[in-house]
């Protein structure tokens, strides 16, 4: 398995448990950040939630499983679920493999996009790993 | 308290190794993966540092008799060169520690402990060997330890560091790196292999000589899931003080006539039976099990996990379980609530993989 080096790209904003959220007007796509699928190891195992939930920003709304661990994801921002990458269901690897592409988890239509001025940019973020 | 270091710990940061704390040392969890690093064992040869396992030696006129009294197994039947796996007993029968103990000469044996049982099973030996003419020294100090497992890895090792390995469940004294060591035919991981007992100073370079021959660094983690397939037990999820050999399927190992500390009470679980057995399952869906879910059949609670895991060989989950008597037996449906999901399952027989499967 090809692992992804460690990245943080500038273009998504970031929630301090390790999530990310790729923002397009009032749709957005959320991932775990590198650093969340490198702490976990290989992932093998996605419960994805079901289309059409409400998730709460701050919440978790699925949990991702490597074989040693079992770690909740948590909502960076608060809407509706519109799509699940059914894809992760035979390749739970691909969030390893393209954490921030192949491997996203959930497309949500936001209640709130105001939230996303609560999160961090990518060298706020990179500053939080440091300290970790 | 800080962690305590192998004497390998560099070797794991140079290769990238994820550490973390087991049992008050600072231990490589995975190196590339645990899926890679146990697909290695399986199929080639992969290596675990377990410089933090304890070692205890056993010497004096006496060693045979105070072994038959603190130890679970006939240690009469192993003979020097020899090895044999034990239970380490309470008087009520409860499982302190499970070791290898290798017979090094006439009145003369070495215990391979658990870490994090190690200081105790050294007081608890002590404390029972009053009365006995035999000495009982922590030797953990002496030794790095090694296991190289794999179909390969008896081929590599005798090649890489010119020595003759002994056969399975034995034991060879041997020169590695200049040094006395030793060398026994024995492992945790299902597949042929040997454990190496070696100078710590000289392990860096047998490491580093090692995975130039090709043998794959593995972690804890690798050594969780293939020593869960192989259905070998592991002290404190599936061991305990609280649960006796018989209910943890180790009757094998308990020889009652002996009058090992426990005997009584074990020769009575052996005869009434147990509440409880220790049996493995498999998952037949989705979901993977871990310590402490709740077992239940037919939506009542039946038992509880003790070892859960991802098995890399089957692609699902499975685990180990104490469960009522009567759903022991192979093929009995049971459910494992993983966080609330019932996640159906089935008992099965030991172990969960082999390669004859």
């Amino acid at each position: 398995m090809t692992l992804a080096d460690a990245s943080y790209p500038d273009d998504l904003r970031y929630h301090d448990q390790h999530d990310w959220a790729r923002i397009e007007g009032d749709a957005a796509t959320f991932g775990i950040t590198w650093y969340a699928q490198d702490s976990l190891g290989e992932v093998v195992f996605y419960d994805p939630p079901e289309v059409g939930a409400a998730i709460d920003k701050d919440a978790s709304y699925a949990e991702v499983e490597s074989v040693k661990a079992v770690s909740d994801v948590i909502a960076p921002l608060s809407g509706e679920i519109v799509a699940v990458n059914e894809a992760l269901g035979d390749a739970p690897e691909l969030v390893n493999e393209d954490p921030y592409g192949e491997g996203w988890l959930i497309r949500v239509r936001l209640s709130d996009p105001g939230e996303a001025d609560q999160l961090l940019g990518a060298a706020e973020y990179r500053k939080l790993l440091e300290r970790e | 308290m800080s962690l305590l270091a192998t004497p390998l710990r560099e070797k794991h940061v140079e290769l990238g190794a994820k550490l973390v704390g087991f049992a008050g040392w600072e231990m490589p969890v995975r190196y590339e993966g645990i899926k890679e690093e146990h697909a290695a064992v399986r199929t080639h040869a992969g290596m675990f540092d377990v410089s933090h396992m304890g070692q205890v030696e056993v010497e004096g006129p006496a060693a045979l008799a105070f072994g038959q009294r603190a130890l679970s197994n006939d240690v009469a039947r192993i003979e020097v060169g020899g090895a044999q796996y034990s239970c380490l007993c309470d008087e009520a029968g409860g499982v302190l520690d499970d070791l290898f103990a290798y017979r090094l000469g006439g009145d003369r044996y070495l215990l391979v402990t658990n870490s994090a049982n190690h200081t105790a099973d050294l007081a608890w030996l002590g404390r029972w060997s009053r009365g006995f003419d035999v000495a009982v020294r922590d030797v953990a100090d002496r030794y790095a330890m090694l296991a190289v497992q794999g179909p390969h890895a008896r081929a590599i090792v005798a090649r890489a560091l010119a020595i003759e390995l002994p056969s399975r469940m034995r034991v060879a004294a041997v020169r590695i790196g200049g040094r006395p060591a030793l060398a026994c035919g024995t492992g945790y991981t299902g597949e042929d292999g040997v454990e190496l007992l070696l100078d710590p100073g000289v392990a860096p370079a047998i490491w580093a000589e090692l995975l130039d021959a090709g043998v794959v660094p593995c972690g804890l983690g690798a050594r969780d899931t293939l020593r869960l397939e192989a259905c070998f037990h592991l002290h404190g999820n599936d061991l305990t003080p609280e649960r006796n050999p018989i209910e943890a399927g180790l009757g094998w190992c308990c020889a009652e006539r002996t009058g090992f500390l426990g005997a009584e009470a074990v020769a009575r679980a052996r005869r009434e039976g147990t509440a409880e057995l220790l049996v493995p399952f498999e998952i037949e869906g989705a979901g993977i099990p871990r310590p402490g879910n709740p077992v239940l059949a037919g939506g009542e609670p039946a038992g509880t996990v003790s070892s859960g895991t991802y098995s890399p060989s089957l692609e699902r989950g499975i685990g180990m379980a104490y469960v009522r008597a009567g759903l022991a037996e192979p093929g009995t449906a049971v459910e494992i609530d993983v966080r609330g999901k019932l996640r159906p399952a089935r008992v099965a027989s030991k172990p969960l993989y082999s390669k004859e499967r």
